[in-house]
């Protein structure tokens, strides 16, 4: 039995042990402050090593194509970063950047530095500023929202020109769906309980 | 679950906000910032400054939400000829051409949104400055539906990425980005920061404040 505060109302609970995949659910304003998950170290690597995979694919892979008679225009996830890069619009590109590109990445890379240790039962350094970065980027992360973007730009473009979705479109929508496994596998609780026993 | 009915304030804890580990305040802490035992993240009861952030943050997004909404988006030059759009001359555009579900999703989410994020949160900021709590219950799900919805607004900036990318046929179409988009993008990572900056539990210590 340990005693935590709703991070949103602030008052103090008593939890008990919790059985896995329970939520702890505030009493008073109903926030849910924590959930227990079942089987998180493993769940959490395979989906993470999941999306790695993806990602890869997503990155390098023609994204989206326009086809007008003669004219065949490939671009992949990164042309209109570095168009706009180019164009002088520097916080627009990298906006665009960290929230589809580097954060999503920073967010696999950093539950691999901490979930790898706890599988194989060894330490690394700075884990817990890791896992805090990972917790601070997480509203930074908007794959999702680029994704309807995409289905905007289709419908917008449907009229001047044929869309033809790449490999690369395929795979980010899997690596969305993927990394919401992923992060939602994650049993914080647990992993900061587990690093602070460890050291 | 036993319920002790304080608030970590009430009794001299302090939780912090990345682990959420429970620890006595410190008296005088060195430097005058505390530190979490466990994970080492910066201690606070309540956000730092937390009301004043969140208004000079709002007032910010609402300033750049003008030119955001008034300059155009996108340049388009289709054969030599150009033509600016704003945010609300493309919703007419889709309104008038037939497709009014991507209207309304344009729409929802580049002007709908910020402003309701600007009412929510001014009506969150005076309920805690003038005392006005009523419904805790209620702010603290208003205040975590305007933390949910916030990131959608980031759909155009998308949206004009992927054109910038796609319509690059040299002299027979070309789009750019306009100003607005800048401005727009400022719209949205201010108001993200600023409900990130406003802290629920001042809603909770008005209501604690009454029953003492």
């Amino acid at each position: 039995m340990h005693q935590i505060a709703c991070h949103e109302c602030d008052l103090i609970h008593d939890i008990p042990a919790m059985p896995s995949r329970a939520a702890a659910v505030c009493v008073r304003c109903g926030c849910v402050m924590f959930r227990a998950q079942a089987n998180s170290i493993d769940r959490t690597l395979a989906w993470t090593t999941a999306g790695l995979v993806l990602y890869i694919v997503a990155v390098s892979f023609p994204f989206l194509a326009m086809k007008n008679g003669p004219i065949f225009n490939e671009t992949g996830l990164l042309t209109g970063i570095q168009l706009l890069f180019k164009q002088g619009i520097i916080p627009l590109a990298t906006l665009v950047f960290l929230t589809c590109v580097l954060i999503p990445l920073i967010q696999m890379l950093g539950l691999l530095y901490i979930f790898v240790p706890l599988k194989m039962n060894f330490r690394v350094q700075y884990a817990m500023p890791v896992f805090r970065l990972f917790k601070h980027v997480k509203p930074w992360s908007m794959m999702e929202i680029y994704m309807l973007g995409i289905l905007v730009s289709i419908v917008k473009l449907g009229k001047m020109a044929t869309i033809i979705p790449g490999l690369a479109v395929i795979a980010f929508g899997l690596l969305i769906f993927v990394l919401n496994f992923a992060l939602s596998s994650v049993d914080s609780h647990m992993v900061w309980e587990r690093l602070e026993g460890d050291l | 679950m036993k319920v002790t009915r304080a608030s970590a304030l009430q009794l001299g804890l302090i939780s912090c906000d990345a682990c959420h580990l429970l620890s006595r305040k410190p008296k005088a802490p060195a430097h005058g910032v505390a530190y979490c035992p466990r994970c080492g993240e910066e201690l606070h009861q309540r956000k730092p400054n937390s009301l004043m952030r969140t208004w000079a943050l709002v007032i910010a997004a609402m300033v750049f939400y003008i030119p955001a909404n008034v300059l155009p988006m996108t340049v388009t030059t289709a054969l030599g000829s150009a033509q600016a759009d704003t945010i609300m001359s493309g919703v007419i555009y889709f309104m008038t051409h037939g497709s009014w579900e991507i209207a309304l999703v344009i729409f929802t989410a580049s002007v709908f949104v910020p402003f309701l994020k600007f009412i929510i949160l001014i009506y969150l900021l005076l309920s805690v400055q003038f005392k006005w709590v009523k419904k805790p219950k209620d702010l603290t799900w208003l205040y975590r539906f305007t933390e949910a919805i916030g990131r959608w607004s980031m759909l155009d900036i998308y949206v004009v990425t992927i054109l910038v990318a796609l319509v690059k046929l040299g002299f027979l179409a070309n789009i750019e980005a306009g100003p607005a988009a800048l401005y727009f993008a400022l719209v949205v990572v201010t108001t993200m920061i600023a409900a990130e900056s406003f802290d629920p539990r001042l809603i909770w210590d008005v209501v604690e404040e009454k029953h003492e």
